[in-house]
């Protein structure tokens, strides 16, 4: 089995570059979620500053986390991946090179014209029109750059990971062109093509299936990567891979409806929402299966691997939330959960524990590869950075879980003469405790991406790279 | 929606549920080892290999499960186009049986109170929490918990009343609404004007500081252009939501700024019309609550 270091015929600069900024822009988006996390618990923090206002940097902690943080961890592991599965160099470094400039400029413009106010209102699509046609002139260089690295490939299949990230790669193309469809009427103001609950519609079948192929599929192809190379085991089923990865693609298209129960929405697409989410349960999980049951064998060495824990750990957070997912879509849950923070725990128990955590695991894993180092600097330090990680998510779910389900028993809650027995300020209150553990598990995850950054700072820079040593460079 | 697009839709989402299923058993069928195995496909990837291991069964199961169960689902609600679903359930539907249900039960607890007068209703503890409870509900997010008002929105409790406080009035301005029209005077007056004005409005209310020239300026302006709503003595017109502008009570702020910033701009205050909302029996109560925050 090849620990390639570094690798002359592949282009690991861009996937360097990547790697990095995936470390960088997380502390940035988490710093800012635990910023807005303290605002809902300190009001006062936002300093009467219209551009440190909760409603403007909200969008700010999401775009960044998922679109900075995670994008750049998907651009680095896929080109990482896309290269070693094929036994092929990336088809143009130019492109791949402008896909990382063109990425980062988008991030800097989002940072800029989020908290100055202007967005486009459409959640995790909030950046204005020229931003977009950026991004989608980056995404269709990314695609250019994966597809045909593809194509390029020495290897007789293409491997399963790929499958995920080139279903990935097309399906975000087709959901950002279609929600971010607009008419613009000056350089920063647009306003969208579809009208009221068409425009809904629309939405929400972007943003769930901004869960579904980016934060889900795309991920899932990083899961399929480095699980197995972590645990030195083969991946436990190939035909599972099969029914799960077009079983997930085929139903994930449909979910979004349940965005919108019991709402203007005509009741069959309500309907049809909700049964597509539960029958995604099973091409959900086996992804989940897949991923744990290539460690047997190899359970041991959870025991002396951190990293392999942060990917572990990530695939159980993976199949609590995509358990969670489909039990909130049945509509008698749903009008309990709905606009509650049961909803933001759930997201964050898919963001924290699943995305945050395999991106964590696969940089740390590809950073001593990348910059020809034998290990991480410190794996005491890894360690430390899981427990911190997985704490802070725990606190973070189980907090939103209560003030959740508090939420929607206060507000659905009547007196004997039919008025309801509290106001929303009486709900608020009592979310106060909550709010105060969602802030703290925010700080305790964010600590770890600190830790995370003076580690692989330390390993970058350190002096006498020590370089494992090298078999053939390609395994076949 | 057309026959057609009820059709077309219906066929896409069977097709995505029984393609999945198909390819369940397909995969299923095709199996080599029925138990697990350590045979691989004889491939790898960057040393990547993988097990030709059997889908595992309970997996198996649950999918077929959860499909089971989705097309019971579509069988019995509407989730096909134009198919009703065979229990004739809707969401509509559903709110309506829940609003006539809560009619039913909860009528004659407001019928008991919709008799008294707002005035008899002050003796009536329960009655006045039912009020107090539908205000924190329905009339907190502007007017404060404690009906204490905000900038822009007036203060219930200190028996200052812009469209007047009898029970009458108080139970119109929730059920119809009002719209305070102050119009902008900046083009008319000019910046001078405006400044005249305010001095002369604020020296109605006994202000100290006031430039007494300035105020005699604006008297004469004041006169000519605002005495028709705030009356010649600026104490206000209820029938037109014109306040009184020699108290000290300011909607929009007391400041020399603040006040030179409502006459030269104008402001648009509204109270939304509740009737749509509420039922009358409803607004009865909280008007009573309301009444009761000044007239303890």
């Amino acid at each position: 089995m090849s620990t390639a270091t570094e690798h002359p015929t592949y282009n690991y600069k861009v996937v360097r570059q990547f790697a990095i900024m995936t470390v960088v822009w997380g502390i940035v988006g988490m710093a800012v979620g635990v910023l807005i996390a303290a605002q809902l618990v300190w009001p006062a923090l936002n300093f009467d500053l219209p551009w440190l206002s909760y409603g403007r940097i909200r969008p700010l902690h999401t775009n960044a986390v998922i679109f900075a943080f995670g994008g750049c961890a998907l651009f680095a592991t896929s080109y990482y991946v896309v290269q070693r599965t094929c036994q092929t160099r990336l088809i143009s470094d130019a492109l791949a090179s402008f896909t990382f400039w063109g990425w980062q400029l988008v991030i800097l413009s989002a940072a800029i014209t989020l908290p100055l106010g202007f967005t486009s209102a459409k959640e995790y699509a909030e950046l204005e029109w020229p931003i977009d046609l950026l991004i989608t002139a980056v995404w269709v260089a990314y695609a250019v750059v994966f597809l045909g690295t593809v194509k390029m490939r020495k290897t007789s299949h293409i491997y399963v990971g790929n499958w995920f990230y080139m279903a990935f790669i097309i399906t975000v193309a087709v959901l950002h062109i279609v929600n971010s469809m607009a008419m613009p009427v000056t350089f920063l103001k647009s306003y969208s093509m579809y009208p009221g609950t068409v425009d809904a519609m629309v939405q929400w079948w972007y943003g769930h299936n901004a869960v579904g192929f980016f934060l889900t599929a795309g991920f899932l192809g990083m899961m399929y990567y480095f699980v197995p190379k972590q645990a030195e085991r083969p991946i436990f089923s190939y035909r599972l891979s099969i029914v799960h990865f077009w079983a997930l693609i085929a139903t994930y298209m449909w979910a979004g409806g349940h965005h919108l129960h019991y709402s203007a929405l005509p009741d069959w697409t309500q309907s049809l929402g909700m049964v597509m989410s539960l029958i995604l349960l099973a091409p959900s999980w086996g992804g989940m299966i897949n991923g744990m049951m290539t460690l047997s064998g190899a359970w041991h060495k959870l025991r002396t691997d951190p990293i392999l824990r942060f990917l572990v750990v990530s695939l159980s957070f993976y199949g609590m939330s995509t358990f969670e997912g489909p039990m909130m879509s049945i509509k008698t849950v749903n009008a309990l959960s709905h606009n509650t923070d049961w909803t933001v725990g759930h997201v964050h128990a898919g963001a924290l524990g699943w995305v945050a955590m395999i991106s964590i695991g696969a940089v740390y894993h590809m950073i001593p590869k990348l910059f020809g180092k034998a290990q991480m600097y410190s794996v005491g330090l890894i360690n430390t950075h899981f427990w911190l990680a997985t704490i802070g998510t725990v606190l973070y779910i189980c907090s939103m879980w209560v003030n959740g389900i508090l939420q929607g028993l206060m507000w659905r809650a009547v007196n004997a003469d039919g008025t309801l027995t509290y106001s929303f300020v009486e709900a608020l209150e009592a979310s106060h405790p909550g709010y105060f553990v969602r802030w703290l598990g925010g700080a305790f995850f964010l600590t770890g991406m600190l830790l995370m950054a003076y580690n692989v700072w330390q390993t970058v820079r350190a002096g006498s790279s020590v370089k494992a040593a090298e078999p053939s460079a390609q395994t076949a | 929606m057309s026959a057609f697009w009820s059709a077309w839709v219906s066929v896409i989402a069977l097709a995505v549920i029984l393609g999945c299923t198909w390819l369940l058993f397909a995969t299923r069928k095709s199996e080599k080892h029925k138990e697990t195995t350590e045979e691989t496909l004889g491939h790898a990837f960057d040393g990547i290999e993988e097990y030709d291991n059997p889908l595992p069964k309970w997996w198996f199961q649950m999918f077929l499960v959860t499909v089971v169960f989705g097309l019971g689902y579509l069988v019995l609600y509407p989730g096909l186009g134009n198919f009703q679903g065979l229990l004739g359930w809707s969401s509509h539907g559903q709110w309506e049986e829940e609003m006539k249900h809560a009619e039913e039960q909860y009528r004659p607890v407001f019928e008991k109170y919709a008799s008294l007068s707002i005035e008899q209703l002050q003796g009536e503890e329960a009655g006045l929490k039912m009020g107090q409870r539908m205000f924190a509900n329905n009339c907190s997010v502007c007017h404060g918990s404690a009906g204490t008002g905000a900038y822009g929105f007036p203060n219930l409790t200190d028996n200052d009343w812009l469209y007047g406080g009898n029970p009458d009035a108080i139970k119109a301005s929730i059920a119809n609404g009002r719209n305070g029209a102050m119009p902008a005077w900046g083009a008319v007056l000019g910046e001078d004007g405006v400044r005249d004005v305010t001095s002369y409005v604020l020296s109605l209310s006994d202000r100290e500081g006031v430039d007494a020239e300035a105020a005699e300026r604006g008297k004469s302006q004041f006169q000519a252009l605002c005495a028709a709503c705030h009356t010649p003595e600026g104490t206000g017109m209820q029938a037109l939501g014109a306040p009184n502008l020699t108290d000290d009570t300011w909607l929009y702020g007391g400041s020399f700024e603040q006040v030179a910033h409502t006459i030269r701009n104008g402001r648009a205050g509204v109270m939304p019309a509740h009737s749509n909302l509420l039922s009358d029996d409803k607004i009865h109560l909280i008007a009573a609550y309301v009444y009761s925050l000044s007239n303890q």
